[in-house]
């Protein structure tokens, strides 16, 4: 499943039917920083409507991918292209593009009514026309009766919100956003990403978000490109690059994974089958291609589809509780075990958990679901 | 928490010595201000019986008139090109990065280094030679070297503290490189570009040093004006001009901070 959705952007001639259906094209996109290579050959194409994500650790080149798009510089090879219009020699000015910026860089001489405005007035568009187009995005980002108000009398969730609304208001060919939450609380965070979605959504605006917190990006995009050292490493839907990553680093950089020592049991076509103690987990036979059978493999498992019981069942290994750590709504319990060089995370929603899986009980650990991922142990570099 | 005699004794030492050390700071305009409402010809403090008719006659004075009508000449046309010519040179120190930059920057900022006499004197030399003596562009050419750091460190400063996402966000919004410039900024750069030029017109305006060497009697400005003066006369008239030069430099103080925000317009307040 995930190959096709990878083989689906690595070569764009298979993925563009009509070119009106891509928003953002980038072609074989190459920068670099001196001597250090941000992006190698990174392609990928954005569709109208849809909301990407790039994920990556600090220095992925996600960020540098985005500036490419706004064209604050330019790339070192490849083409960068929006409505199949080719920008690489377009300068910002002229790419018909919304940005909100992490520290929002509101205009800080203009109330919020002229912050808006900037990019309709730059346009020659009518008083009239302003005035109703910033009225419009003022209720859609829910601060109607502030246009007078200056940017530094605004709260952080404000400020974002003006931000937002100065992006949308010129309808852009698509909108960037630069880690737009970092400097909001938790709470907030939660409710912008709601409320971005939800305007994203009924606008209907091509996106496209950066982001390093895996959790934002699942829950916010149609799509996400994971990406590491300058490349995409996997490109899928939300579920996919948690259910079914495509490498060693997407599986543990996206959410938690526990790596389990297991044995290839059996490979057949696009399956596999690896076993641990008494579970046999189906696997995409891909990643362990070229591995011989019965030889160790690494079998990624995610914390909730760990589970714990008392010894004695058929269970995938056994070992000792060495720590509970209490979350509200469920517990993660630590297991010190033989099949994992660091300690098993299980995530369990059980009221009881604490009091039953005290620290320094024997346990047996259960692997709850039928299919996950495996990698060959040593091969794949991080 | 009873404090003890030491703690009490320590406080009290404090505030007492900063009331000196403010005193001592204000003590000659204190000292000058009480001499110009003397009533008798001869400067002296304090003062027995109190009048205005110094105030009167340094007014009336003709040397003074002329050399404050000169003086704001001088003071208009150079701070206002060390303006242009500055903020010309602090953009281009900020934002690009050339051959001999740091020696350029250092050359703009020597006049600091170098006094006021010396400079005076090479413009007096250069002038001789060229028949410009009586001219004011003499004099407006070296108050211009001579302010020309302060506008340079001011409107620097304020670059520096200009969030350059701004510039960046209107381009991305359509603005071009041009209008980028006149609506985001020139106005972001306004606060530090005025109290360039305020420096530098309070700098002009009080210049002596060179400003003798180079003034002539039909450019003389009222500093010369006020040492030719007192070289032959000894009244409060003196002390009155200084009472007048004070109130004018605080209202516009007062002015600048009226309507732009002193702290702004000092740089004392971090921009945004």
């Amino acid at each position: 499943m995930n190959k096709i959705a990878d083989s689906d952007a690595l070569s764009p001639e298979l993925s563009i039917t009509t070119t009106d259906d891509v928003a953002v094209n980038f072609d074989a996109v190459t920068k670099k920083f001196g001597d250090s290579v941000a992006l190698n050959a990174v392609s990928l194409s954005v569709k109208r409507g849809e909301f990407m994500t790039l994920l990556g650790p600090s220095g992925c080149g996600k960020t540098t991918l985005l500036n490419l798009a706004a064209g604050f510089f330019g790339p070192d090879g490849g083409e960068i292209s929006i409505d199949g219009k080719r920008v690489n020699d377009v300068p910002t000015y002229q790419r018909e593009i919304g940005m909100m910026f992490q520290n929002y860089a509101l205009f800080p001489h203009m109330s919020v009514a002229s912050n808006i405005a900037y990019g309709l007035k730059v346009r020659h568009i009518s008083k009239s026309e302003q005035e109703r187009r910033v009225n419009a995005v003022l209720a859609l980002v829910k601060l109607t009766g502030l246009q007078d108000r200056m940017p530094r009398q605004l709260s952080g969730g404000q400020q974002q919100r003006v931000a937002l609304a100065r992006a949308l208001v010129i309808n852009p060919a698509v909108l960037l956003l630069d880690e737009p939450f970092s400097a909001l609380d938790k709470n907030l965070r939660a409710a912008m990403q709601v409320e971005l979605r939800d305007i994203q959504r009924k606008l209907g605006v091509t996106t496209l978000f950066v982001t390093h917190d895996q959790s934002e990006a699942l829950s916010m995009s149609d799509r996400v490109a994971v990406m590491s050292q300058g490349r995409i490493r996997q490109l899928g839907t939300p579920a996919d690059v948690y259910c079914r990553p495509s490498d060693r680093f997407v599986a543990s950089f996206v959410g938690d994974a526990n790596i389990l020592r297991g044995r290839l049991e059996q490979i057949e076509g696009a399956s596999a089958v690896v076993s641990l103690g008494a579970a046999r987990v189906t696997v995409p036979s891909a990643p362990l291609v070229g591995v011989a059978l019965s030889s160790p493999v690494d079998l990624f498992v995610r914390p909730e589809q760990l589970k714990i019981g008392d010894v004695s069942e058929p269970c995938a290994t056994n070992g000792t509780v060495t720590a509970q750590v209490y979350q509200g709504g469920h517990v993660d319990i630590h297991v010190a075990s033989e099949a994992s060089s660091r300690d098993l995370l299980v995530r369990t929603g059980e009221h009881d958990a604490l009091s039953r899986w005290c620290i320094g009980r024997k346990v047996d650990v259960l692997i709850s679901a039928s299919d996950g991922v495996a990698f060959a142990t040593t091969s794949d570099v991080r | 928490m009873p404090r003890s005699t030491y703690q009490r004794l320590l406080g009290f030492s404090g505030k007492l010595a900063v009331l000196l050390i403010v005193g001592f700071l204000i003590l000659p305009a204190v000292v000058v201000t009480m001499a110009a409402f003397n009533d008798k010809a001869i400067l002296s403090f304090p003062p027995q019986t109190w009048s205005l008719r110094w105030f009167v006659k340094a007014i009336a004075y003709e040397d003074f008139r002329a050399g404050f009508y000169h003086g704001l000449v001088v003071t208009a046309w150079s701070s206002t090109i060390a303006l242009i010519v500055g903020a010309l040179f602090a953009f281009a120190l900020d934002r690009y990065q050339f051959l001999f930059k740091s020696t350029i920057e250092a050359v703009l900022l020597s006049p600091l280094v170098i006094p006021h006499f010396t400079i005076g004197l090479g413009f007096l030399i250069l002038a001789a030679q060229t028949g410009w003596t009586r001219t004011y562009a003499l004099v407006i050419a070296c108050h211009v070297v001579l302010v020309l750091p302060f506008v340079l460190r001011s409107v620097y400063v304020s670059l520096r503290n200009l969030d350059r996402r701004c510039e960046i966000a209107a381009a991305s919004l359509g603005a071009s490189p041009l209008r980028v410039m006149t609506t985001i900024t020139l106005p972001l750069l306004l606060p530090g570009l005025i109290s360039g030029w305020l420096f530098a017109a309070i700098l002009s305006f009080n210049e002596f040093t060179a400003s003798l060497f180079v003034t002539a009697q039909r450019t003389q400005t009222l500093p010369v004006a006020m040492y030719n003066y007192v070289r032959e006369f000894a009244d409060p008239s003196m002390a009155a001009l200084s009472v007048m030069y004070i109130a004018g430099t605080a209202a516009l103080i007062v002015f600048a901070n009226a309507f732009l925000g002193l702290g702004k317009v000092l740089n004392i307040e971090q921009n945004r």
